[in-house]
Order: structure tokens, then sequence, then C-alpha cells
């Protein structure tokens, strides 16, 4: 497995893209949960799919793990052998058989009533459906199944290490804490001998602790398996720590898309993550480091947008209760998106090009702008904070 | 203080303040459900007509019955109950559980000296005490066996426990040498023996064991895979009548019809399984329920070859492996071979044996494919079907397989059914047949073999035992007759058991690998699955 | 063309009783999500109840009009097979409820079971026929349609509205109705759960028992094991409606009754069951949430 480089050297002319999506789109009904999104996640790199609560990330996981039919696109899955695989024409559990695509979940999916062993040993299931014959040679006890019986327990116990969790095996999964029960399902999808790992808020609800023995496991994965990782992440300690390569999302389009300095940098993806928690938009500006910017868009806490409404840190729980597509429902409106109107803020910018300081002043045509996006009369009444009073515009 | 109540007094009332409002509600609910149909009971005139008869003193009986059993329940039962949770202060300790203060060593004495005495003078009987009161006799007898035999049960339960699966395969193997040994000695002779073990094999072994066998075969598709499946009879009928009709009219050997039926049954199960099994739940629960009405239908009224309601006679009897028959006429009669006595429970020793291999078939297969990858994708699949799809498992395939194991175990005991009864009717594959299989898989908790077994024992078992309470006429009247409640009392039971365990009988689960030590999951965490 | 308008009209018939039965099944499984299994046997106990009623008036007095006596019978049915129900959930599914899954449904069967052989012990095993309550028969172009037909598609219809304007329009509806997305929700918002919840059973039992009185009337011959088979058409039904949807189960039912009516009459009287089952079946392949169900969102 940890051969992938020299694969590559083998096969200079290969693309180094392990994953290819190409106008993906997908429509529920009438709403566009991801708009002509194409990005790319490189073999042996870890790639980052950020972005506000709702900006349609699980549903690209969805997509690419054959959860959902996209409406549109393409999605290529380039294995280390050379052949190629079109997700969006496999059907669901074929993905990670033959693609070798493995994912975890954001409300964590364990078979909580089986040990973690069995969980494991699940996992391995159709390497040891071969190996069993298909059932019929292990029946009796042929050599060959106990062979492999034998190596998939060795397997497992080599991810359970790994996850530190080799204490716990024979425990049901269900009795584990809840930063363990994600190590878990990582060590699960690992299980499966994928090539791209896709990952679904593995540090939500993670204590600090737990957040670092998670990117040291992430890291490990990358470093010794040769497996590529695309992950959905809120924790930006996490995503800027590890990450090779960001990809932003927002109301279902891309709005930046490089290395995490690079993203950070963008003012589109600043903006944009102005719709989610104040607290969040805190962490990024900080992160940023850019007082400019904090000064320039000028937001406080606001009361009426408390932490818990929509945080992502209970998404696990609480989505379990609703169906998932409802919470990736999304109305693309005009002045919805916060990446749009700095495009638009900064094109106004150019051209008042005699204002003296770019900051503030910049601030005003993109409040007209946003109160002509929408009927309501609150934009002029907060001036000094397009970004909040739009966003309750967009939103609603 | 006279003056000043505590507001606490009023809300909690003590169980003896309650229990008689208690007993007075339940007793005008009892007075309601039965005023109609226990006070007065609509029966047929000389002409043909409806007359209703009155029963007044019945109603009220069972009126007073329901209050005091109520009243005795919330005055005593109910803070009984919650005692034994409470810890001792002094001792720290739990109090005496309710079976060792059932189970002492003067009771069990008193037991066997009960039953000595009883057996001792079992043949003078009605001399002494008259034909009423002897049948009150036996019945002490039989009280007190059973008390002796459980108090001994009880006394070595931990050994029981531990090699329970061991000691319960001895038991069933020895099973009907027991019975004819005992009997045997009973009544004097070797022959006696033979034919007083008829009635304990057939209707208590054999009826047992088919009924732990179609549960087992269930248990793979409830139990395991998580499919409700409300049809599960329609396999046992495709099984019973494809031995039925082939061996009626090709004359083929119960030696190739049993794979064959059990083949049949499995692609029946293939067949119907492959469209309905991405319904959900309920939705695969009523498809099941009424495929097996389709199947039970097709069979009443598709006369020409199934002969209708009406049934297949004649079936021919199953031989010793092709070497010994168990027909009198023939030349190779087992009697004959052997030359030993004529007696026609030969058969039902060999049924017998038979079904208790088919049954430790079946057990063997579940274990193995629990180990197998197979068996555990069920296993994930009850648990999470969706995290089953991102591992790669193919969840309609996987599906299938538990529907089609299920069905082929289904075929075995259903062509089994057939030889045993030498007859088979639509009337034998009743929906009520599907729900009590499904009660034994669930009462016994869903996945365990041995839950099942105790379930199919105490549940069948039970209610066969009510066929034996003649001494019951003589509390009611000659009129009596115990088994027209038995399916009355089985329902109940049903629902008893369930409110007592809702889990079933054995609610843990047994890993099916381990690294260090297996440790079996606590009922709490396993699923029951969607499907 | 007069022999379809016939079979319309008696498949009408059927599917009126069908649907009052199977509203009772999709109004507990909406609510507590369990099949109620012994809802066909509490059926059977509402045309009983009825049918013990009517004994006793044809004892009590020498004539009675028709309609009071039917409305008695029905009245008491009504109470008295809500009792039932009513008992049935306080001891066999209320101690279950968010447990096991299926602990629910085996008291069910358990339930029915049960009910079925209490009314065979208490009762008889016998059929029990009573004289014909209405004769009357219209001939209508040669279409004979019979007062029974008519009262039992007029009391559906009644029925139904009343029905309708107690789930969307009182607060006991609604409160079935929250009860009914999110309990412990409800629950926290003040709604008495556990009494919507015995409500909605003595609900489904009263219309269950209003049935079973026009069943009587319609066949007019009851047996202690009459239950099962309406009881799983009556399922039948409210899954292919949709289970769960009130509209759905009077849908399903008419559906169920239509085609059994066209099937015997077109095709074979002994295969009019089949035919149910079958495009049951068949409907479900094709709409996995039955016709008006809704659509299950796969949660990922």
């Amino acid at each position: 497995m940890s051969d992938a480089s020299s694969i590559q050297k083998a096969n200079p002319g290969m693309n180094d893209a392990i994953l290819q999506v190409e106008h993906l789109s997908m429509k529920f009904g009438g709403l566009v949960a991801i708009g002509d999104l194409s990005f790319q996640a490189r073999r042996g790199e870890i790639t980052a799919l950020i972005g506000p609560n709702g900006a349609g990330k699980t549903t690209v996981f969805n997509c690419i793990t054959g959860f959902y039919k996209p409406s549109e696109g393409m999605i290529t899955l380039n294995r280390r052998d050379g052949s190629n695989y079109l997700l969006e024409r496999l059907p669901n559990h074929e993905i990670p058989a033959r693609a070798k695509v493995a994912r975890t979940f954001q409300n964590i999916r364990l078979f909580s009533g089986m040990t973690l062993l069995e969980n494991l040993l699940v996992a391995q299931h159709n390497k040891l459906m071969k190996a069993s014959g298909y059932t019929i040679l292990g029946l009796f006890g042929f050599s060959g199944y106990r062979k492999a019986s034998a190596e998939s327990v060795e397997l497992a116990k080599h991810w359970l290490e790994k996850a530190d969790l080799v204490d716990r095996a024979d425990d049901p999964a269900g009795d584990l804490p809840y930063g363990a029960q994600r190590r878990l399902e990582i060590a699960r999808a690992m299980c499966t001998g994928p090539e791209l790992l896709c990952l679904d808020e593995p540090a939500a609800g993670l204590n600090p602790k737990e957040s670092m023995a998670l990117n040291a496991l992430l890291m490990d994965i990358k470093d010794n398996t040769g497996t590529s990782i695309l992950l959905i992440e809120h924790d930006m300690a996490v995503v800027m720590q590890i990450s090779d390569h960001v990809v932003v999302l927002e109301y279902g389009r891309k709005i930046s898309d490089g290395s995490p300095h690079a993203v950070r940098t963008d003012p589109r993806v600043i903006a944009a993550y102005l719709g989610v928690e104040d607290e969040e938009v805190e962490t990024v500006l900080t992160e940023v480091g850019d007082e400019d910017v904090i000064e320039q868009l000028d937001t406080g806490p606001d009361s009426a947008h408390g932490p818990g409404t929509s945080s992502s840190y209970f998404a696990g729980p609480v989505t379990d209760t609703v169906g998932h597509s409802e919470g990736e429902r999304v109305t693309v409106s005009k002045g919805a998106s916060r990446a749009a109107q700095v495009d638009a803020k900064s094109s106004a910018a150019a051209s008042k090009a005699a204002s003296p300081a770019a900051a503030k002043p910049s601030a005003k045509p993109s409040a007209a702008k946003s109160s002509a996006a929408k009927p309501a009369t609150k934009a002029p009444a907060k001036p000094k904070t397009p970004g909040v009073s739009s966003r309750r515009g967009g939103r609603k | 203080m006279a003056v000043t109540t505590s507001p606490e007094r009023d809300i909690v009332a003590t169980p003896m303040q309650r229990a008689p409002r208690e007993a007075l509600y339940a007793g005008a609910i009892a007075l309601g459900l039965f005023v109609l149909f226990i006070g007065l009971r609509t029966d047929q005139n000389i002409s043909n007509e409806l007359i209703l008869v009155q029963r007044w003193w019945l109603l009220a009986v069972l009126v007073v019955l329901t209050m005091a059993g109520r009243f005795l329940y919330v005055a005593y039962g109910q803070p009984f109950l919650a005692n034994q949770k409470i810890v001792d202060v002094a001792t720290g300790l739990l109090p005496e559980s309710v079976a060792t203060r059932f189970f002492r060593l003067p009771y069990f004495i008193a037991a066997i000296v009960t039953v000595a005495v009883l057996v001792f003078l079992a043949g003078s009987l009605d001399g002494l005490l008259g034909p009423g009161l002897a049948g009150y006799a036996r019945f002490l007898r039989a009280l007190a066996t059973i008390y002796a035999l459980a108090s001994v049960l009880f006394y070595f339960r931990t050994f029981i426990h531990a090699h329970f699966s061991a000691l319960g395969i001895t038991a069933l193997a020895l099973y009907p040498v027991i019975v004819v040994l005992v009997l045997a000695l009973y009544g004097g002779s070797v022959a006696a023996g033979f034919q007083g073990s008829l009635k304990w094999v057939d209707n208590y072994g054999i009826q047992i064991l088919i009924y732990v066998m179609l549960a087992w075969g269930l248990n793979i598709v409830v139990g395991l895979a998580g499919l409700l499946d409300l049809g599960y009879v329609a396999f046992y009928a495709v099984g019973a009548y494809c031995y039925a009709l082939l061996g009626t009219q090709y004359g083929l050997s119960f030696w190739i019809l049993l794979p064959a039926a059990g083949a049949m049954a499995a692609f029946w199960g293939v067949l119907l399984g492959f469209p309905v099994l991405r319904l959900r739940g309920d939705y695969l629960a009523i498809v099941t329920l009424a495929f097996g009405e389709i199947i039970r239908l097709v069979l009443i009224n598709w006369r020409e070859v199934t002969n209708g309601s009406a049934g297949i006679t004649g079936i021919p009897k199953v031989t010793f492996f092709g070497l010994m028959t168990f027909n009198v006429s023939d030349p190779n009669y087992i009697a004959k071979v052997l030359d030993i006595a004529t007696s026609s429970a030969y058969y039902k020793i060999f049924l017998y044996y038979l079904i208790l291999g088919l049954c430790l078939l079946t057990a063997f297969v579940t274990i193995r494919l629990r180990r197998m990858p197979v068996g555990r994708a069920w296993e994930a699949l009850r648990e999470d079907e969706i995290a089953c799809r991102s591992l790669g498992i193919n969840t309609t395939t996987t599906k299938l397989t538990a529907f089609a194991t299920g069905a082929m175990f289904g075929g075995f005991a259903g062509s089994f059914f057939a030889a045993r009864q030498g007859f088979v009717s639509p009337e034998s594959f009743i929906f009520l047949e599907s729900a009590i299989i499904l009660a034994i898989v669930v009462l016994g908790g869903m996945g365990s073999l041995v839950g099942i077994a105790v379930a199919a024992m105490v549940m069948i078992g039970g209610t066969e035992v009510l066929r034996e309470l003649d001494f019951l006429k003589q509390v009611f009247g000659p009129d009596f007759t115990p088994e027209l409640y038995r399916m009355l009392l089985f329902g109940m039971a049903m629902v008893i058991v369930m409110l007592w365990k809702p889990r079933g009988f054995v609610g843990s689960r047994e890993p099916t690998a381990f690294l260090k030590e297996s440790r079996a999951v606590s009922g709490s965490f396993t699923k029951e699955g969607h499907g | 063309m007069q022999y379809f308008v016939q079979q319309l009209i008696n498949g009408l018939t059927l599917g009126s009783i069908y649907g009052l039965i199977a509203i009772g099944y999709t109004m507990v499984y909406g609510i507590i999500g369990m099949i109620n299994f012994a809802h066909g046997d509490i059926f059977m106990v509402g045309a009983f109840t009825a049918l013990i009623v009517f004994l006793i008036l044809g004892a009590l007095f020498y004539s009675v009009p028709v309609v009071i006596a039917l409305l008695v019978m029905m009245i008491v049915a009504m109470l008295l097979t809500s009792l039932y129900n009513w008992t049935i959930e306080k001891v066999a599914y209320r101690p279950l409820r968010g447990s096991f899954r299926l602990a629910p449904l085996i008291t069910a069967i358990g339930m029915s079971i049960a009910l079925s052989n209490f009314v065979q012990v208490t009762q008889g095993p016998r059929n029990k026929p009573i004289p014909p309550m209405v004769s009357t028969v219209y001939n209508i172009e040669g279409i004979s349609v019979s007062l029974k037909q008519i009262v039992i598609v007029i009391v559906t219809a009644l029925l139904l509205a009343l029905f309708w304007y107690l789930v969307n329009r009182t607060s006991l509806g609604r409160a079935q109705r929250a009860c009914e997305q999110d309990r412990k929700m409800a629950a926290l918002l003040g709604i008495d759960v556990d009494r919507t919840i015995s409500i909605t059973f003595v609900m489904g039992a009263a219309l269950a028992a209003v049935a079973g009185t026009l069943f009587l009337m319609y066949y007019g011959v009851i047996a202690f094991s009459d239950g099962f088979t309406p009881g799983v058409k009556a399922f039948t039904a409210a899954v292919l409606g949709g289970i769960g949807s009130l509209p759905g189960a009077v849908l399903g039912g008419l559906m169920i009754g239509f085609i059994e009516s066209m099937w015997s009459a077109y095709f074979s009287i002994d295969y009019k069951d089949v035919a149910a089952f079958s495009i049951l079946a068949i409907v479900l392949i094709f709409l996995p949430s039955g016709i008006l169900g809704r659509p299950e969102v796969e949660k990922v």
C-alpha cells in the first residue's frame, strides 16, 4: 500500500488527481444544493472541503459515495493501477468495493451492537467473501478461509492500535465515548483498504486532546498508507494544520480553491464565513490574522444568532432526527452569497478609485446593493454591518 | 399536628390506600369488558335461531376475581417487587430473591416424600380416595414432581448455566430413551414403555423441535438480518407440499426430497424476496404477510394440483436411509429386520432423532454462518444498512441470502412436517403459525439460539400441557375442556412474557470474534433493524 | 356497463368498511409507529357486541324501528369496543412504548390471538347468523342498489367527515398531529401524550366498531374468526394508501374493495384475495411508501 509513489513514478503520464469532480450539480426538486461544482483532489494529499453550514458539503460527499445520484456532472476516480471509475454511474455499494472510496458519516454510523473487532471485520466483507468462496468453502472450514480470516483479524488489530482502541476491541461499539467512536469509524473505513478516504466532519464534537489525536491519525494515514483524504471540516485548526489543499463552498458553489494559506487570505472566503456562527467567524479572522479585514467588516457578536442554533458541533445528534437532505436544501437567491458581495464590493471599490481609504467607504455601496437585493428596509438602519443584515435577508 | 396535614400525604398514598380504589377501577373496567361477552352467551335454539343465555353469576365471579387480583397486586405485589430492588442498609445485600425463598431443602424433601407416597399408592388411589379426590391427588403428584425437578435444576443453576448447550443437547438426545425407560419401569414391560412413549415423543418432543427448527430458521431473517418477515409459514408450506406432491406422485424418497424441498423453498425465498427487499420496515412486513396469504390461498384454490382444502393424504413415510422402513407390511420393516416386537413408536422415535438432527444442522449452520463474512454482514445490516453500503456490502444480495437461507430451513422443516403427519392441508399454514414462530423468535431473544429453544419449549410445551389437565374437569364439571383455552392462554402468555422481558429470554448477543476475551453484548446496544 | 356499475357499487360498499377499519391501523401507526395487529379482532369484537345488542333488543322489545336498533347497536358497540382497545393499549402497549420495536408487535399479535379466542370461548365457535335487518333493494335501470349499501356508504361518509373535522379542526386533532411529528417535543409543549394516544386508540376502535356493525348488517353473520381477514385487508388498504395517511387509508380501502369486487366479477372469485395482495405487492414495488404516503427520506 505504501508504494503509491513508486507506481506513480512508473506511470509518469498518469493523472495525479485521484478524484476529479467536474460540473457537478445536485438538485432536490427545484432546490439547487450544488451548482456546477468542479474541483480536484490530488493523490496522497489531504483535501479539505470547507464552507458554511448548508453549503452543500455533505451533499457533495453523498454524490461522491453514491448515496445520491447527481443531477448533472461527472465524478472520476483514478485508481493507482490506472483504472478509472465514473462514480456517478456506479451503484452505491460498488463505490467502496471497486473504486476503493471509503467514507465516514457526520452522525456516526457504527454497528453499535457489535464489538469493535467485529466492526472492523465487517469492513473487510468483500475480501473475506472471496476468501470464503462466497460462504460455501468457508462453511466447511477450508484452510484458505481460515488464513484469510486470521489475516483480517490482524489487519483489524493493526487499525485498532492505530486508533488507540485495541484495549477495547471486545467491547460493543455503542459503548465507546464519542471521540473514540469517531476514530473507530475512521479505522473501519480504512479496513476496506481505500485509496480515497472521505471524512465527514471527523473532528466535530471532539475535545482538543481528541482533536490532536485525530490529526495524528490522519497524518499517519496520509504518510504511511498512501490513501488520499477528502474531508469536510468546520474546525479550522484541523483544516489549516493538516490539509494540503482546501476547496471552499458556499451555497453549493465553489468560491475558492487552493493551498490553506491562499484560501485563508481570500476575502471571499472570509466573507463567506460571516454567514456562519459569529464565534466561528472570529476564529477564522483570528487565524487569518488579518486585522484589516476584521476592521473592514466590523462584525460584533450578533445577539439574535446565539451559538447552538445551528452550530455544527451538534450537527450529528440534531440531524439524526431530520432527513438530511432537508438540511442541505438551499435556495440560492440574489444577494445571499457573501462571496458574491465581496466580488461586487471590490469592483465597486475599484470604480470609486477616488476615495481615499478603500476600507470603510467601500462598505456603503455594498450595503446599498444588499438593500436593493431584498425589499426589506432593514439594511439602511444598520449600515455598518451589511454582512449581518443581508445574511438574514438571504436566508429567509 | 392534627391540623397541619402535609400535602405529600395526599399525593403519595400508601399502597394500602390506593389498592381499594385501583381495585374498583379494575372491577369497573372488567365489568364493562365482560358484561356482554361473559354475562350473555349467544346460542342457537332448536329452530336455529340465536338466543341469549344469561350467565350473570359467572360475570360476577370474574369481576370480583379481577378486583381481588388488582387489590392484591397493588397492595402487596407492587411493594414486594419494589422492595426486591432495595438493598438492606445493615447488610448491604439485596433481599433474598423469590427463587431462593421458594426453593428450600425442607420443601424439596416434602415434595419428594409426597411423590414417593403417591407413586407407591398409585394403583390403589381410586379405591382409597374415590375418583374425585384421586384426580386431585394425581395433580398434586404432578406438581410435586415438577417442584422437585425444578429444585434440582435451581440447585445446579450455575453449573447448568455454564454448560447449557452441552447439557441441553445431551438431554434432548437422551429424551426418548429416558421416556421409554421410565414408562417401561412404570408399566412393567418394554412394550408398554414404547407404547406409552408415543405421546411424549410425538406431541412434546417432535412438536416442540419442529417449532425450534422453524424459529431458528426465521431467526436468520428476523434475528440476524433484522428483516421482519410475517409470512415465514409460506416457505414451510412450500417444503411440505414439495414433499407431499413429489412423494405421492413420483414416489421419490424423503432423502432426495428433503434437499429438494429446501432448495425449492430457498428458490421461492429469492423469487419473493427480490422485488420486495428494498422495502423497509413495516412495508416489508405487510408484503411478506401478503405473500404468505397468497401461497395459502393458491394452495386452497389450485385444486387440480393441491387437492384444495381437503389436502394431500397418503404421504409416504420416511425410510431408515433406505435400509429399513416403518410400514408393517413391507418385507424390510424395521421390526422384522431387527427381529423385535412390532410397535408404532419406532417411527416416532426415529422421527424425533431426525428432527433433532435437522435442528442441530440448523444450529450448526447458523453458528458457522455468524462467524463468516455473510453472517456478520447480516448482523451489520440489522445494525445500520447505510453504513453497510458505505463499506461496499451489497445489501440486496446480503438480504436475499438471509431470506433464502431462512426459507431453506423452513422448507426442510416443511418436508419433515409432511412426512410426520402423512397428510398436509392449507389449514396448517395459516398466518397464526407465522405469528407463533415470530413470537418464539422474539420471546427467545432475537439472535439467541438457546433463548429461542427455551421459548419454543415454554410456549409450545406449555400449551401442550393444557391437554393433560384432565383433572380440571373435576373442578369445573365434565363440560370443561382445557384445550379450548389453549390459544387464549397462549396469547396472554405472549403478552405477559413480552411485558416481563421485552428483549426476550436472552437479551444479550454473543460476539462472533474476539481478540482477548468474548464478552456478551448487552441488548441495549443491539438494534432490531428497519427492514 | 350495468354490470360494471353494479360491481362499482359493491366495491364501494366493501371499500367503505375496509376504509373505516384501515383508519384505525393508520392512526395508530402514525402516532406510535406500531402495527396494531389486534385491530382486526377489535373490529370483530365490535361486530359481536352489535350482535349481542341486537339480540338484547329483540328479547326486550316486541319490535324496534330498524333505524333506532342500528343506532343503538352502533353506539353500544362503539363504547364497548373503545373500552377494549383502550384497555389493550394500557395493558399491552403502553408499558412497552419506547422499548424494542418488535416487542409491541408481539404483544399485539398476542392480544389478537387472545381476543379472538376469548370470543370463541365465551360465545362459542359457530357462525352467528341474524335475520336480515334491512332488505329493501332499489332497482335503477337494471342496477340493484340495496338500502344496506346506501346506509353503509352514507354512514361511512358522515363518519369520515366528522373524523376529518376532529383531526383537522380541533385541538385534539392538533395534539394528535403534534404527537405524530415528535412525541417528545409534544410532551415538552404540555400535550398529554398518554392521553392523546389513548384517545387515538379509542377513536380507531370506535370506527372499527361502526365497521363491525355495518359488516354484521351487510352480511348478517359473524364468527369469532372473522376479525382476521377483514383486518388483514384493511391493513393492506392502509399500507396501499400509504400508512400514516388518513386519506390514504380511505383511498386504499376503496381500492381494495374495487379490486375485490371487480376481480370476483370478471375473473375468479377464488382468487380475489390473491389479486388484492398481489396488487399491494406491485404497488409497493413501484411506490415503496404507498400511494399517498410520505416518501421516506434516506438519512445519510
